[in-house]
């Protein structure tokens, strides 16, 4: 400075901010220069308190006025967008159905390796299939599992729902049997008081208890209701399968039929563990104990019971379904069992779980990988057709003169006041085989009219509608930051000597760029997860990864795929966002 | 009034007019030339039409009618960027996503110079304006007298001949604005460069200039040397623009040469220099600047003309004292007088007696 300075007369020696703003950049050179008598330690306040604390206090109101003021948004946010996608990344793991439904199944699966075609699990497995579908079977809620399970192996929907029904019918000569020994067994009052172990006798509440969470794990119902029963202490201890079986029971029947325990009549399923548990030596030992209600009827049951044949539950279920002999039914159960799993998400990205782990689908069933694809592919075809089309309009409504940009904005915003429904049928309209620009295109003699265009029910028309919907996206925000690049940096480039053309690409251009990067991320995003136009428009060729999501949330009803195939989309747009940032910068993104 | 057109001007408005909406003119009838090397300054009240003139000149605005010639040659089909003009933008229009190189070497890239020359020239400019250390920041990251700077290095680095700058320093402060207009003149007179410069701050005209051009209403009210202009004002408008005056309301009652007499609203007649009355019977605003008004009336001689005054009030301004008077029935007389040792603080209420040499008040038009 100092050439220039020294010739001007009033400023000679007169300190200038310059000097100053040169000796501040000085100091930040070297950090280590004193920089006058500045204080070690936090600094005070008036009356002493670090003037940090005293400013942190000051502040807080403000926030807390600030937080009111946004709760009311914040709540819509978390209950409306945050608490949906949450419950979305829980069910797209969730598997809780099939340890709830079948839990004893699952334990005794626990152990079980399959090795080759006919190493069926044990008897024990079948006997807790029996005890868990029985139960599932009487709530109703074997189906919903056959369901779940059909996603993974198909068939298993109907082995379950034709199982169910014929639970009861297991061991029916046993219970025949019994009840001709003894009519007793037949009836509920008898059962009833055998099972409370007569008036006044110690109840065993843990057992109830137990059973209680068992049954609302099945159904999701409440079962905390008092049920004017609880088992008998020695009842339980005597018989164990058999208390536990009528605890079930009386809960259900309480419960979901609203009916009571003492008029009910036993399940079969209770008749069953009785004769089990008679048979056990070390029950009819200790039966000879027992002095409470029915012991009488006990002891003539257990000597019948010491007759039966050993039920086959693998050969009964056989007889129901040869199906249960399969391998691969078993695997599933036993590969689905844990309460969360990776299967939803194997699946969106074709695979499958198999013993060996995680494997990629035959050729011929992958379509959420082309899918995905297919909807990147797209979004981005879009997007850049948007941009194509959408900068010059920007750039016009941002430099006409205020009145034609205004009726040119109104025409950008048209679409907007128009359903999108109807803007998409316009489009099919306009765009199918005996549509208007068909038609016009040969009227021209463009095309003949034997080999009419195809341009709907395929990726074309998604793209044209899509792109036609979400151009306004594109435009509002390029428009608002092209509004604020004053024309005066185009004329300085051009007073610099630059052409039109360079003056637009190396000045006008890059500072439109956060316009176009918000335009884009806008429409990208929006048509990532687009729906209604490629249902419409699309075909099968045009259809989105949406599209599959919606199918199976209202038709397949696979809610965790569909959970699983979202979150995916989300994530994907999470990492994009991620990358945009990375590469253009977030800030670099402006909306106006 | 405005120059005589002379063919060997180097930048010369002919005639030109300016309409953006077809309706009303916003510069009517612009006659300027300019020599190569002349620092001239557009000065004029805001919506005056300087801003205009020089993008007429830049070529961002086509004249409606006339001719402007740079060089002799007619320029108003050449478009902007092969006019060759330097420009510096009130917002000095720095290209906010290059470096302060980048900015500096836009002008030499569009113009295919290699890339050794450039940096040379960019090196060199940036030496000329002392911002050699700041090559690598962003428009951003400089303060506003920087940017100035950078802005000025930026017009200048490609060599123009002519440099055109609208209002480069309003948005400084007066401080930096100072020594900014210091450094701007030198600058220009170093380089030999014709620079054609808007403000609407009048020191500014007054200290950068050689010649200044009063603009009001789209015309040129009048073109001279900052002396000049200051001392014998054309007309009413350029009196009142120009610096502090005051102006006395009166009817012309004789010509006479470079002489008149006039006779203020009160009665009173007075002498003063005709500059644009014609003839007796003319409305007229006599003009005296304040530091013209002498107090003394026994310094001023024989033929002073002096006249009865009232103190209205004393403001103590330091350097000055500022008194206002009621003379002639106007409340708003000022005076300035030098606060040497022999001068009088004058009170309030005082009557006292003022007067001023003929040739410092001026007959003007009445507006
Ligand atoms: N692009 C335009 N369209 C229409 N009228 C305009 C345009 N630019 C300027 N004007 C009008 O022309 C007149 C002169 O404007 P100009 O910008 O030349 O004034 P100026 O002397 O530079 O004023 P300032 O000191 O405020 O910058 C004003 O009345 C203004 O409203
Ligand atoms: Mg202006």
């Amino acid at each position: 400075m100092s050439k220039l300075k020294s010739s001007g007369q009033q400023t000679a020696d007169a300190p200038t901010p310059e000097d100053a703003f040169h000796e501040a950049a000085a100091l930040e050179d070297h950090p280590s220069a004193p920089r006058g008598s500045k204080a070690d330690g936090p600094v005070l306040s008036a009356d002493g308190t670090p003037l940090k604390r005293s400013l942190n206090r000051a502040l807080r109101m403000q926030k807390l006025r600030a937080l009111m003021l946004i709760a009311p948004l914040l709540i819509f946010v978390l209950v409306t967008f945050i608490a949906p996608i949450a419950d979305m990344l829980f069910r797209s793991v969730e598997n809780q159905i099939v340890s709830n439904t079948l839990p004893r199944t699952t334990q005794a699966l626990a152990g079980w390796e399959a090795e080759g075609a006919d190493s069926a699990p044990p008897e024990a497995a079948y006997e807790a299939l029996y005890v868990d579908l029985f139960l599932a079977a009487e709530a109703k809620e074997h189906t919903r599992l056959g369901t779940r399970l059909n996603y993974e192996e198909t068939g298993l929907s109907s082995l379950f729902r034709s199982s169910g029904r014929d639970m009861d019918d297991i061991g029916e000569d046993r219970i025949d049997a019994l009840e001709d020994a003894n009519e007793a067994w037949e009836e509920e009052g008898f059962w009833y008081t055998l099972m409370t172990g007569g008036e006044g006798a110690a109840g065993n509440t843990a057992l109830l208890d137990e059973q209680r969470d068992r049954l609302e794990a099945l159904t999701g119902d409440s079962y905390a209701a008092d049920i004017g029963f609880v088992p008998g202490q020695a009842i339980s201890e005597l018989l164990p399968r058999t208390a536990r079986a009528y605890a079930a029971f009386a809960l259900y029947t309480v419960v979901e039929d609203e009916d009571i325990v003492a008029e009910e009549e036993p399940w079969e399923r209770v008749k069953i563990a009785l004769t089990q548990d008679l048979r056990d030596p070390a029950t009819v030992q200790a039966l000879a104990d027992y002095d409470g209600p029915g012991a009488e009827e006990l002891r003539a049951a257990a000597d019948l019971s010491g007759g039966f044949e050993e039920i086959d539950f693998k050969q009964t279920f056989l007889e129901i379904d040869e199906d249960w002999g399969n391998v691969d039914n078993w695997q599933t159960i036993k590969m689905y069992s844990p309460p969360f799993t990776s299967g939803y998400f194997l699946n969106a990205v074709d695979m499958e779980k198999t013993p060996d782990g995680p494997a990629l689908r035959d050729e011929d069933e992958r379509i959420y990988g082309l899918l995905f694809n297919r909807t990147l592919f797209m979004s981005l075809v879009i997007t850049g057709c948007c941009i194509m089309l959408g900068y010059p309009v920007a750039w016009l409504l941002a430099n006409l003169p205020m009145r034609t940009a205004n009726i040119l904005m109104i025409l950008v915003l048209l679409p907007f006041w128009t359903s999108l429904l109807v803007r998409t049928s316009a489009w099919k309209v306009m765009l199918q085989q005996q549509g208007v620009i068909n038609d016009t295109l040969v009227w021209l003699g463009l095309v003949d009219d034997a080999s009419r265009l195809i341009m709907i029910n395929n990726q074309f028309g998604t793209i044209v509608a899509m792109t036609h919907i979400l151009l306004p996206f594109m435009i509002l925000p390029m428009y608002s930051v092209m509004q604020t690049i004053p024309p005066s940096y185009v004329r300085a480039a051009r007073s610099l000597g630059a052409t039109n053309w360079t003056s637009f690409w190396r000045v006008y251009f890059p500072q439109s760029v956060p316009g176009i990067g918000a335009g884009s991320i806008l429409v990208f995003i929006l048509s990532i997860g687009y729906y209604i136009t490629p249902e419409i428009v699309g075909g099968t060729t045009g259809t989105f990864i949406s599209n599959r999501i919606a199918y199976h949330i209202s038709s397949s009803l696979n809610w965790g795929l569909a959970a699983a195939l979202g979150s995916i989309l989300l994530a994907v747009v999470l990492i994009l966002y991620w990358a945009y940032d990375k590469i253009v910068g977030i800030d670099n993104v402006k909306l106006g | 009034m405005a120059d005589t057109d002379n063919n060997d001007a180097f930048v010369a408005f002919e005639r030109v007019q300016k309409s953006y909406d077809g309706e009303t003119l916003v510069v009517k009838d612009l006659n300027l030339s300019m020599p190569k090397g002349e620092f001239l300054t557009m000065l004029g009240p805001s919506g005056s039409g300087k801003t205009t003139c020089l993008m007429m000149l830049a070529g961002f605005e086509t004249a409606t009618h006339g001719e402007i010639r740079l060089n002799g040659r007619p320029i108003n089909n050449i478009p902007p960027h092969k006019r060759g003009i330097g420009m510096v933008f009130q917002n000095y229009a720095l290209f906010p996503h290059m470096t302060v190189a980048e900015n500096l070497s836009f002008p030499l890239e569009v113009r295919k110079i290699g890339k050794s020359d450039r940096e040379e020239k960019i090196r060199r400019a940036l030496d000329m304006v002392q911002m050699g250390d700041f090559s690598g920041r962003r428009p951003a990251q400089l303060s506003g007298g920087q940017a100035q700077r950078i802005a000025l290095a930026r017009a200048l680095v490609f060599e123009p001949e002519l440099v055109l700058m609208d209002e480069p320093l309003g948005a400084l402060d007066k401080q930096l604005r100072e020594h900014m207009q210091f450094e701007i003149t030198n600058l220009a007179h170093e380089l030999g460069i014709t620079v054609v410069y808007v403000t609407h701050d009048q020191t500014e005209a007054l200290t950068m200039s050689d010649r200044v051009a009063v603009f009001d209403d789209g015309r040129i009210q009048q073109l001279a040397a900052p002396d000049t202009l200051y001392e014998s004002p054309d007309n009413s408008f350029v009196a009142q623009f120009i610096g502090e005056n005051n102006t006395l309301a009166g009817t012309v009652k004789e010509i006479e040469g470079d002489r008149c007499i006039v006779e203020l609203d009160d009665g009173e007649l007075i002498d003063a220099q005709p500059v644009n009355v014609e003839k007796p019977g003319d409305r007229t605003l006599i003009s005296i600047r304040p530091e013209r008004v002498e107090t003394n009336v026994e310094r001023l001689g024989e033929n002073a003309h002096t006249l009865k005054a009232q103190v209205a009030e004393f403001i103590y301004m330091g350097d000055v004292f500022r008194t206002r008077l009621k003379v002639a029935g106007k409340e708003d007389f000022i005076i300035k007088t030098r606060n040497s040792a022999d001068q009088r603080r004058l009170q309030p209420g005082e009557n006292i007696e003022i007067g001023w040499l003929p040739q410092d008040c001026r007959a003007l038009d009445a507006v």
